[in-house]
């Protein structure tokens, strides 16, 4: 921290009372910048002069670890890139890796993800209330936001066996079919959250302090936007119509009603406005999703060099081969046993190429420039997070306003720090 | 889709490639800004948005390094990718950060990772790894580390003799 020596003379030579800015840090350890993030700002008061968001306090190697395991083995890292988003995660390198196979998911297993993913979004957007407004003072919207969050990672728990980090969609489909009683907790949810969603407007959306903290704060136009990269809701709050659901549909998308919320302001306001009418979106998605369930269907390829060769079951430390599999391959067959152990140690052959996939995720565009070599694992995984490329943006928001506002601001970003270092 | 833009393409470009549902089209270092200023303001082509930017290492080739440019027409919605080839000896590319801003972080990265030098980036730092890191650890010749590392002569022990104190 740099600031005035307390022997400093209180005027230059020229008699002017000295004016000098004040440098500081903010982050990486600190309650609102969301994880690791630290700021270098220039501050003259309290108004941000320069604003230089430094990262990387969270890199772990994903992308280069991934260079070192199965092509399955790669969905386990991925999805702990964008800890917030891990459904899209997977699904981002599944779609390319299946791309570079030729190979498509089962209709059931693509309705499935659709499903997971939409529950993902509301589950993010949860975070981003909470957090956002814990940050802003609103302590009772983040014990709201993390209490339904909860409801959703319950449904998560019970059909993938984990709270975060699933690994559940694969290569070639799901690894599990859900069971009704994911079903029921889903609907179960679908009955609850639109009350509750009504339930933050009525808090929120007229309430001075959040207005007055939200409105006009952490402005990015649309020629920013686009120029520094920008994509998900702060895009679409600037008003351009941009969502890769609709743009390039991946997954089946282009078969689910639904409607991509627009605003013009480019403010802070206007980004919660779109996130809380993208959880009703996700919403009608999820339901559509359900009718879709009804048919029964298998959730994987047939393919046995693509399917992993195990009938899974969940136990309380998550999924694990089931009872009757381990006895069949230990006691009944030794093919069995062969085809297990090589789809395990080396598992999927891709052809050579490359692909770029990318997904709309809760955050925007998150893409997988992925390139193999014709070998058992990923020559290339490059995760194109985009919490990564929409924090490029602070110091345009910030800079100019007061360091309040900053927070806020970084709030309206809602950056995930696991995403952003990878 | 990818068939009708890479006709489109071949009538500007020599080298265009199409595979998987993607067009590739493959220029010199030399040609590099004018291809993208080319793709970025042309209206039919109306290449907005600069998606991503990365490399790949293939040290027995030559070239030894591949960038890749993922370029995004929000009008148009369609997608183009863009590769340069980069020689291993000295590692330079010219900069786009003045035609894409977005550039500048994904430039950062690869040159983090990879020890790619992009001419003309206006803060050509190390931007996910400290500093004072040594070596570049996305090319495929990096040792892994494991128990050594690099990082101010920090040693991990094996897991077996860690303590808890």
């Amino acid at each position: 921290m740099q600031g005035t020596p307390t022997d400093a003379p209180l005027r230059d030579p020229s008699g002017e009372i000295r004016q000098e800015t004040m440098i500081i840090n903010m982050g990486p350890q600190h309650p609102s910048t969301h994880g690791v993030l630290r700021l270098l700002l220039e501050l003259d008061g309290e108004t941000v002069i320069t604003c230089k968001p430094i990262v990387g306090y969270l890199h772990t190697g994903i992308e280069k670890n991934t260079e070192y395991r199965t092509w399955m083995q790669g969905i386990t890292y991925v999805t702990r890139a964008d800890y917030l988003s891990p459904f899209f995660n997977e699904l981002g390198y599944c779609l390319a890796v299946e791309r570079l196979l030729g190979i498509e998911a089962p209709s059931r297993a693509q309705v499935i993800r659709v499903l997971f993913c939409e529950l993902n979004r509301i589950s993010s957007h949860l975070v981003w209330l909470a957090t956002g407004g814990l940050e802003l003072g609103a302590v009772s919207v983040m014990l709201y936001g993390f209490r339904e969050r909860e409801v959703l990672m319950d449904v998560f728990e019970s059909v993938t066996g984990l709270r975060m980090n699933h690994a559940y969609i694969r290569i070639g489909g799901v690894i599990m079919d859900i069971d009704e009683d994911g079903v029921d907790k889903i609907r179960t949810f679908l009955r609850m959250m639109p009350g509750r969603i009504d339930e933050f407007e009525s808090l929120l959306s007229e309430n001075p302090i959040w207005v007055e903290r939200n409105r006009g704060v952490g402005i990015l136009s649309e020629a920013d936007a686009l120029s520094l990269g920008v994509t998900g809701p702060m895009l679409r709050a600037a008003g351009v119509p941009a969502d890769l659901r609709k743009d390039m549909p991946y997954g089946g998308y282009e078969t689910y009603d639904f409607d991509v919320p627009i605003r013009s302001e480019a403010d802070a306001y206007a980004r919660y406005i779109i996130r809380l009418d993208e959880m009703r979106q996700s919403m009608r998605i999820v339901e559509q999703c359900l009718e879709r369930l009804e048919r029964p269907g298998p959730v994987m390829v047939e393919d046995p060099k693509v399917r992993w060769p195990s009938q899974l079951e969940v136990g309380p430390d998550g999924i694990g081969n089931s009872e009757a599999y381990v006895r069949h391959i230990m006691e009944v067959s030794m093919e069995a046993l062969i085809h297990h152990f090589k789809m395990v140690t080396q598992g999927v052959e891709v052809p050579p190429g490359e692909v770029y996939q990318a997904v709309e995720s809760p955050r925007g565009e998150l893409g997988f420039y992925v390139v193999s070599d014709g070998e058992h694992r990923p020559y290339r995984v490059k995760i194109r997070d985009p919490s990564f490329v929409n924090l490029q943006a602070t110091p345009i928001m910030v800079e100019g306003s007061l360091i309040a506002d900053a927070i806020a601001s970084i709030a309206s970003i809602d950056p995930v720090m696991g995403g952003v270092d990878r | 889709m990818a068939a009708e833009l890479a006709d489109r393409m071949r009538e500007r470009f020599s080298d265009v490639l199409v595979a998987r549902d993607e067009v590739t089209i493959v220029v010199g270092l030399d040609d590099l800004h004018e291809v993208l200023t080319t793709l970025r303001d042309d209206p039919e082509l109306s290449f907005d948005f600069l998606s991503s930017l990365t490399a790949t290492d293939w040290p027995r080739q030559d070239p030894r390094f591949w960038v890749a440019y993922e370029l995004r027409s929000m009008r148009a919605r369609h997608r183009i990718r863009l590769k340069v080839g980069v020689s291993g000896s000295d590692p330079h590319i010219p900069s786009v950060t003045a035609l894409f801003p977005t550039a500048n972080w994904h430039e950062r990265e690869v040159f983090d990772f990879y020890g790619i030098v992009f001419d003309g980036h206006p803060d050509l730092t190390r931007i996910l790894l400290p500093d004072d890191w040594e070596g570049f650890p996305l090319r495929k010749d990096e040792e892994l580390g494991g128990v050594n590392t690099r990082y101010h002569g920090a040693f991990i022990p094996p897991v077996d003799q860690r303590t808890t104190t």
